[in-house]
């Protein structure tokens, strides 16, 4: 198992090379490691997996009914959110199948409903259903006055987007890939396949898998592409208090608009709720800033979705930059002379699509001329349990009697656990930084930011890490 | 103890928190034979917030004390009159009905059951999320909490630069944890025309210890990718200016930590947002009283442990069969003010039943969102005057005490409407 974040690179070229190790890099690099003769590399800029747009997104888990029918995004998203339902389930992902409401708040919006109900019905989500105000109010007691009917979609899911990215990590690494973490891909060379010349010298790879998400752009260009241009797309969001999460049972949707699925309110599988994203169409690829004036637009918006909602704390404000190109559809193209794929324009849809994206790529890969080999499917992993809905570590009076260190809380707000700190500690992606353990363990993620448990949360980091 | 199978523990006053309220209430209750009285403390350590406060200001005048020292001396004194102290549980939330909670710690999971319940969980400093700073999400921001503990409890490094947010007591505290880390301090920043501190204080800090004050100046973005880089700050005229630096420390802007009183649908004030309580710390929830700095975000750690003290002769008076008081007639504020506590009166008549009182009510507590020259204090019910009432000769400041006196109680009418605290 190997993880490295600094040193050399290793020398001897690699059968594929995967640039980016967000949640399409890492999903790629698992479906790759179920070929056992595959030498597999997955090269990130960052500390971590994940640390782009993968971290800073919605986590919700699309059914796909809103979709352009016949894109290839409709048919990834809808393939996609089988295979994730399904892996979740057996790996330990929190998925909540809550259901969401598209609320319309006039008459133009709620003579939109039924054309939404046929789109959703094109793209196979035939279980739609259109409600009256009575039935709304009924559903969602909280929900501001006004709203004069709703679309009801069922299959709308919540689910943890980090745990995902890590979970298909791990299982690429266990399988035998290698992950370079802190390695910046500056160029790329063509000669006897592919160099990439990066922060910590050359890495060779017969074929290269380009899912830079942001940067995907720059390195196609590199390779001497000219298809598409990121243009990122700011959503910053605002995620409330787990005390608010009674306020609300499904996710919240406005009736889309040309400039993206607007501002949502939903809740999360660790029981917060989200308001947001702003949609900010943006040059800068680093501004993943808030701002004053779009978090006050976001409580505008929120104070009349869920009035309620705007009383309780704010635990954490970020902002996401989702990777649009002006074009409607992911932007997925093999170049069989180069030995390349290019894996670009993943939107907000990147989550769900992920693992029916990572086969399509296998397959692509397959058609330049990659041998597979034999698959040997990877060994199941088991991820810790971040989700309210599930029983948490401390919950589980068999886990503290095996192991006392499960009943004694560090974190207070999410209640984690030592033991959980020191299992994130030791696992086969150990977190670089304390964002890193808070996106595995939710430690100092909740109301009071450290207040408490901060000083000791970073000894018990400093320490596990020796 | 212990029952069989569903490990269930019995006692006569759960205490939840061992902070100087819990730790105080304790020590009286077990005292006065109250029988078996549990404190339950999630941290490691009892004593609360004192504990990691290494500055001094606690105590009394003629017997001053650091705030690990004081910490100490208050436990020492529940656990010499008896109270069992259960440090690492945490009280999760309540059983379906009566004073009983689930609990869990390093023995596993736990129910809990009482003949009362004293809610003692205290306060925090909302930290930049809550108070919607926007800009970058960068290493190196503190509340004054995290950063006390981190170097007086673990001598954690913090950083070179830092500026303080805030200029009130715990600000200038901050400040003096942060140069006895080896960070110097930038600025203290406050958007108020003056700190919210003594003059004497103030003035020490500015001139002994070169610490500018920028007064009518916010935080308006943090900057930086990984570590912070700078905080943006605007003044009320409109320039706005960069501070380098790469700690930034937010103080003050205490909220109660109320997670337990909500699970337990306690009904709140909605001006502290802690239990909604007369002056003898009854919630709207039988058998549960509440004390400290849920009640007050916040007050000295020796108001909290008075309170504590006094909250333990009500419970004592519960448990000897004394019935649960109505609820009372609501007490609100006007802007400027942001709070009182108490904030529900029960007119003597009504409350003490067939006992005299032993004490004079709690005088009530109040904060004022901006300073306030030579205030006064008008308290009417449906627009009778009730009292009128100077607090004292300076001016009243923003995150500093309030106090009113409670001399008008047995003037409410116990059926009339809500009583309203003014400046005007």
């Amino acid at each position: 198992m190997t993880v490295t974040a600094d040193g050399p690179l290793p020398s001897t070229p690699y059968d594929v090379a995967i640039v980016g190790a967000g949640v399409v890099g890492c999903a790629i690099a698992r479906e790759l490691a179920r070929h056992p003769r595959l030498r597999i590399a997955l090269v990130e800029a960052q500390d971590d997996v994940g640390q782009g747009t993968s971290k800073a997104n919605t986590a919700i888990l699309h059914t796909g009914f809103d979709a352009t029918p016949g894109t290839l995004e409709a048919r990834l998203v809808r393939e996609g959110y089988e295979r994730l339902g399904a892996y979740a389930a057996e790996t330990g992902i929190p998925v909540e199948r809550v259901g969401a409401l598209l609320v319309a708040w006039d008459e133009e919006q709620l003579a939109a409903l039924p054309r939404l109900a046929g789109k959703a019905a094109r793209n196979t989500c035939h279980d739609t259903a259109l409600l009256g105000p009575a039935e709304l109010y009924a559903r969602e007691p909280h929900l501001g006055p006004g709203a004069l009917g709703a679309l009801h979609v069922p299959g709308e899911s919540i689910i943890c987007p980090w745990t995902t990215t890590l979970a298909y990590a791990t299982q690429a690494v266990r399988a035998g890939a290698d992950l370079h973490l802190g390695t910046a891909v500056r160029d790329v060379q063509r000669s006897d396949g592919h160099r990439l010349i990066t922060g910590r010298g050359t890495l060779r790879a017969r074929h290269l898998v380009n899912a830079a998400g942001l940067h995907a752009d720059t390195l196609d260009r590199a390779l001497g592409h000219e298809d598409f241009t990121v243009t990122p797309r700011r959503g910053q969001l605002l995620v409330y208090d787990k005390l608010a999460r009674p306020l609300l049972r499904h996710i919240l949707l406005p009736v889309p608009t040309a400039l993206g699925k607007g501002v949502l309110v939903a809740p999360t599988v660790y029981g917060n709720v989200l308001l947001g994203p702003t949609a900010e169409v943006l040059h800068d690829k680093r501004a993943t800033g808030s701002t004053a004036d779009g978090l006050a637009g976001l409580r505008d918006k929120g104070r009349r979705i869920l009035p309620a909602l705007l009383d309780e704390e704010v635990t954490a404000v970020y902002a996401g930059l989702r990777a649009a190109t002006g074009h409607e559809d992911y932007r997925i193209t093999v170049h069989p002379e180069q030995a390349y794929v290019t894996v670009g324009g993943i939107r907000s849809t990147g989550l769900t699509a992920s693992l029916a994206i990572a086969a399509h790529v296998a397959g692509l890969l397959a058609g330049t001329g990659l041998d597979l080999g034999p698959v040997r499917e990877p060994e199941p992993v088991t991820m810790p349990q971040l989700g309210e809905s599930f029983p948490r570590p401390h919950q589980r009076a068999d886990l503290v009697a095996a192991d006392p260190e499960y009943g004694t809380l560090v974190c207070h707000c999410e209640r984690v656990s030592r033991g959980e700190i020191r299992d994130a500690l030791a696992a086969t992606v150990p977190p670089r930084s304390l964002d890193g353990l808070r996106r595995r363990t939710r430690a100092r993620a909740g109301r009071c930011q450290g207040f408490y448990c901060g000083a000791a949360v970073r000894e018990l980091f400093e320490r596990g890490r020796g | 103890m212990t029952g069989a199978g569903t490990d269930t523990l019995h006692a006569d006053v759960l205490v939840v928190g061992a902070g100087p309220a819990g730790l105080a209430a304790a020590a009286r209750l077990a005292a006065a034979g109250a029988g078996r009285v549990e404190v339950l403390e999630r941290e490691a350590q009892p004593g609360g917030v004192p504990r990691h406060c290494a500055h001094g200001g606690f105590g009394t005048w003629t017997h001053p004390l650091t705030g690990p020292r004081y910490a100490r001396l208050l436990t020492e004194a529940a656990e010499r009159a008896g109270a069992g102290l259960r440090t690492g549980v945490t009280a999760l939330d309540w059983a379906p009905t009566g004073p009983v909670l689930t609990t869990v710690g390093p023995g596993g999971p736990q129910t809990l059951s009482a003949r009362a319940v004293v809610l003692a969980t205290g306060a925090r400093e909302r930290p930049r999320s809550a108070r919607l700073v926007p800009g970058t999400r960068p290493a190196g921001v503190y509340t004054t909490g995290e950063l006390q503990q981190a170097v007086h409890l673990f001598g954690q490094h913090i950083g070179t630069r830092a500026v303080v947010a805030g200029a009130a007591d715990v600000s200038y505290a901050a400040a003096g944890t942060l140069r006895a880390a080896g960070t110097e301090v930038v600025a203290l920043v406050t958007e108020h025309p003056r700190a919210q501190t003594s003059r004497v204080r103030a003035q020490a800090a500015r001139l002994r210890d070169r610490v500018p004050l920028l007064t009518g100046t916010t935080v308006t973005e943090l900057l930086g990718h990984g570590r912070l880089s700078g905080v943006r700050v605007r003044h009320r005229d409109g320039r706005t200016a960069v501070l380098r630096c790469d700690t930034v420390v937010f103080t003050g802007d205490f909220v109660p930590d109320h997670e337990l009183a909500r699970r337990g649908g306690l009904a709140l004030d909605p001006g502290t947002r802690g239990p909604a309580v007369g002056g003898t710390g009854h919630t709207s929830r039988p058998g549960v009283f509440a004390a400290g700095n849920l009640l007050h975000a916040v007050e000295p750690a020796g108001t909290a442990a008075r309170e504590g003290a006094r909250t333990a002769g009500a419970v004592l008076d519960f448990l000897a069969g004394a019935p649960w008081p109505d609820p009372g007639v609501p007490v609100v504020v006007d802007a400027p003010l942001r709070w009182i506590a108490p904030n529900r009166v029960v007119p003597h008549r009504v409350a003490l039943g067939r006992r005299t009182p032993a004490a004079p009510p709690a005088p009530h507590f109040l904060r004022t969102g901006i300073p306030l020259p030579r205030p006064v204090l008008y308290v009417r019910q449906d627009g009778r005057l009730l009292h009128r009432e100077r607090p004292g000769p300076g001016t009243a400041l923003p995150e500093r005490t309030l106090t009113l006196t409670a001399r008008w109680h047995d003037r409410v009418d116990p059926a009339g409407g809500e009583v309203r605290v003014s400046t005007a």
